[in-house]
């Protein structure tokens, strides 16, 4: 069960190896988490992130789960929900793709796509149905501030998290008063390996930093949560920008 | 009478809380029972998720909310079933509230054996908590008073449970976690007016609180201290302590003779639904805290104060827990033993240097423990104080005071609890194996379950 600052004790990661989702799990087992399930495909990565979390004293399992197959959802999240409550499950995998590429090859653009959005519409709702069932839980999307507006340099990218980001606001709708919490993180340029060597956005920030910010996010019940808090202010000032304008902007 | 039972009345879904209301979870079904046929038929049909009964709700943690099961809530099982003034004893059923026996018993000449600081709580929910109140010195807690109470047991069954045995042990305490109490009988303490005769003396630090309530709490049947957890220096653990006794008639002014026994509560307008987060924050607790403090007399004897007003005060403003937001609030409550004084002094000592925002802080000497397993109060010293969600690193902070308060032998009280490690409960409570095997015995298919025991591992 949660604790009365939404610290889970058990937790699901979808998409176990992210380098966002391993320092969240850090974090919440510095805390009180002790159960951890890393649900991603079966690699030697996924393996060592395992380890890696046993070390700190967790109990921790991993499952082979492939975003690019929803069939096989409902049968593998309802093996984990079935050995016990699911406290929080964080929403982490996603790809990046390259924009430059993907245009010129739209069936790796569908890929971008397909993990990033239809991926996670089947995941979460299998999740927020098991949550639902067992009357508590928070989802944890992680969307991006790419999602908030696209840009040329990565709009692929940014509609899938569009879609990502407005499937969980209307699925949080949905679970209102089931006691199943949902929260939408937009994290900024967040410096991984899987972004190194790219160009950074101004507000760059660290997986350990969305990590601290989901803590918080968690402890106030919210329902968005910017990384850093002021890209909040930066996007709805882009938001509202004509759009001759945003082109030009060097972002 | 009709022969047909009807159903229980369920309520739509919402997610329950406790006083606290944080980690908000919903039940799947919320009964609401008005026969003891009702109540078996909830108990039958609580699934497998289980259920666990439901007073009030005055309990701060997650004692009496069960995520996706049953929530049965007693609080239409509310008759006073009878009075018996020549040997001060009244039967009522558990969801009777302590005001409402007040209403009944006060006019009688019947005062409650023990009240915490809200008449807000039903019987079953005082004997499952096994509350105490500022007569714990001489009075030990509710279930010390309790005589006789029915148990429906997991199997649908109703016993008849008195004291001295294992499943009263059990119960007294319990967390509604051995089976739903249906109604009790219980000892009373006799007045002759509703009155208190209240003194009131400043205490200018913690070694002088300590000195004052270790060599005249024998003289109060009541007795509490505030204490400033903001102050520091040389003021650090400056207090107002507050103690009293039911005035007897003949010190009644002529005035006051004429209905010596009346109860009026006063209700102020409830806190509105809304409450910007932060407003109880460090700042306004320590301009409280300072108010507070100058604001009590020095020394005052034989103030006379009403019921409300001594016991309750903050029953009357409805909802006073929504003034700490959305997030909530924390109610921490520790006991330790007699000659543990130099830890509670080291753990005061560690809130105040921290600052945490705490508005109701108080200090009680507490007697001799209580029989139940899962009792809370042991012949010590209780601190209890209220935090609102807030601060950031709370939680790890807290986590570090259970530490401190699990190596002295003491523990947290578990009606007040919501965020201890599941770790620490054993030491904390050296007899949750006996409790443990006596639920597995009663109830093998795990029926009555709560948020709080799914979280300790009960």
């Amino acid at each position: 069960m949660k604790d009365a600052f939404g610290i889970p004790q058990s937790l699901l990661v979808l998409g176990g190896t992210s380098e966002i989702a391993l320092a969240t799990a850090r974090r919440l087992i510095a805390r009180r988490t002790r159960t951890v399930w890393l649900a991603g495909r079966a690699s030697p990565a996924l393996d060592t992130a395992a380890e890696q979390l046993r070390t700190q004293g967790a109990d921790v399992r991993t499952v082979d789960f492939d975003a690019l197959d929803p069939d096989s959802h409902a049968e593998v999240l309802g093996k984990v929900f079935a050995e016990g409550d699911i406290d929080m499950t964080l929403l982490a995998f996603g790809v990046l793709g390259d924009q430059a590429h993907d245009e010129a090859d739209p069936l790796s653009a569908v890929r971008v796509a397909q993990t990033n959005y239809t991926g996670a519409v089947s995941a979460g709702l299998v999740c927020a149905a098991a949550m639902q069932t067992q009357g508590h839980g928070s989802l944890v999307v992680l969307s991006s501030v790419a999602g908030e507006r696209a840009r040329r340099a990565n709009f692929i990218y940014g509609s899938s998290k569009a879609g990502l980001d407005a499937f969980a606001q209307g699925l949080g709708d949905a679970m209102h008063g089931t006691g199943v919490h949902v929260m939408v993180v937009r994290p900024g340029f967040v410096r991984t390996r899987r972004t190194a060597g790219l160009e950074e956005t101004p507000l760059a920030t660290t997986p350990e930093a969305v990590a601290a910010a989901v803590e918080l996010g968690l402890r106030r019940r919210s329902e968005t949560v910017w990384v850093p808090g002021a890209l909040r202010v930066a996007m709805s000032l882009l938001r509202h920008l004509p759009r001759p304008v945003f082109r030009r902007l060097p972002i | 009478m009709s022969a047909e039972i009807a159903e229980p009345v369920t309520d739509d879904i919402v997610s329950v809380t406790g006083w606290g209301r944080t980690a908000p979870t919903a039940p799947a079904r919320l009964v609401r029972p008005r026969s003891y046929e009702e109540t078996a038929r909830a108990v039958r049909d609580c699934g497998t998720r289980g259920g666990i009964p439901r007073g009030l709700g005055r309990a701060y943690g997650d004692a009496a909310q069960n995520a996706g099961g049953s929530v049965i809530q007693m609080t239409a099982l509310d008759r006073v079933l009878s009075v018996d003034t020549e040997a001060g004893t009244v039967s009522c059923e558990a969801g009777t509230s302590l005001h409402r026996l007040m209403e009944v018993l006060l006019p009688l000449g019947w005062f409650v054996p023990v009240t915490p600081g809200t008449r807000h709580v039903t019987v079953g929910g005082a004997i499952g908590a096994d509350i105490h109140g500022r007569n714990h010195h001489v009075s030990g807690s509710f279930s010390r008073h309790v005589l006789s109470l029915d148990l429906l047991t997991a199997d649908g069954s109703v016993h008849r449970v008195v004291p001295g045995t294992p499943l009263f042990d059990a119960t007294a305490g319990g967390m509604g976690l051995t089976g739903v109490i249906l109604a009790a009988t219980f000892r009373l303490h006799p007045v002759e007016t509703s009155l208190m005769s209240v003194d009131t003396e400043r205490a200018t630090d913690l070694d002088d609180l300590m000195a004052r309530l270790t060599t005249s709490d024998h003289a109060y049947h009541y007795s509490a201290a505030w204490i400033d957890l903001l102050a520091r220096g040389s003021s650090l653990g400056r207090s107002v302590l507050t103690r009293g006794n039911h005035t007897p008639l003949a010190e009644l002014p002529a005035r006051a003779r004429r209905r010596p026994l009346a109860f009026r509560p006063t209700r102020l307008p409830g806190a509105p639904s809304y409450v910007p987060e932060g407003l109880l924050r460090r700042k306004t607790a320590g301009l409280f805290n300072e108010l507070r403090y100058r604001g009590a007399p020095r020394r005052r004897t034989g103030e006379l104060r009403r019921v409300p007003a001594f016991f309750h005060p903050l029953d009357g403003v409805p909802h006073w827990n929504r003034l700490y937001g959305r997030g909530g609030c924390v109610r921490y409550q520790f006991a330790v033993g007699h000659g543990q004084e130099e830890a509670l002094i080291r753990i005061v000592r560690r809130i105040v240097r921290r600052g945490c925002p705490s508005f109701l802080a108080v200090l009680k000497r507490l007697g001799a423990g209580d029989p139940g397993w899962l009792s809370f109060p042991m012949a010590g010293w209780t601190l209890a104080l209220d935090i609102p969600t807030g601060p950031t690193g709370l939680g790890s902070f807290l986590d570090e005071l259970d530490q401190d308060v699990a190596a002295a032998g003491g523990r947290v009280c578990l009606a007040k609890d919501s965020r201890l490690r599941p770790e620490l409960l054993a030491a904390m409570y050296p007899r949750l194996d006996e409790f443990r095997s006596l639920r597995a015995e009663l109830d093998p298919r795990a029926v009555f379950v709560s948020d709080l025991s799914r979280r300790l591992s009960i």
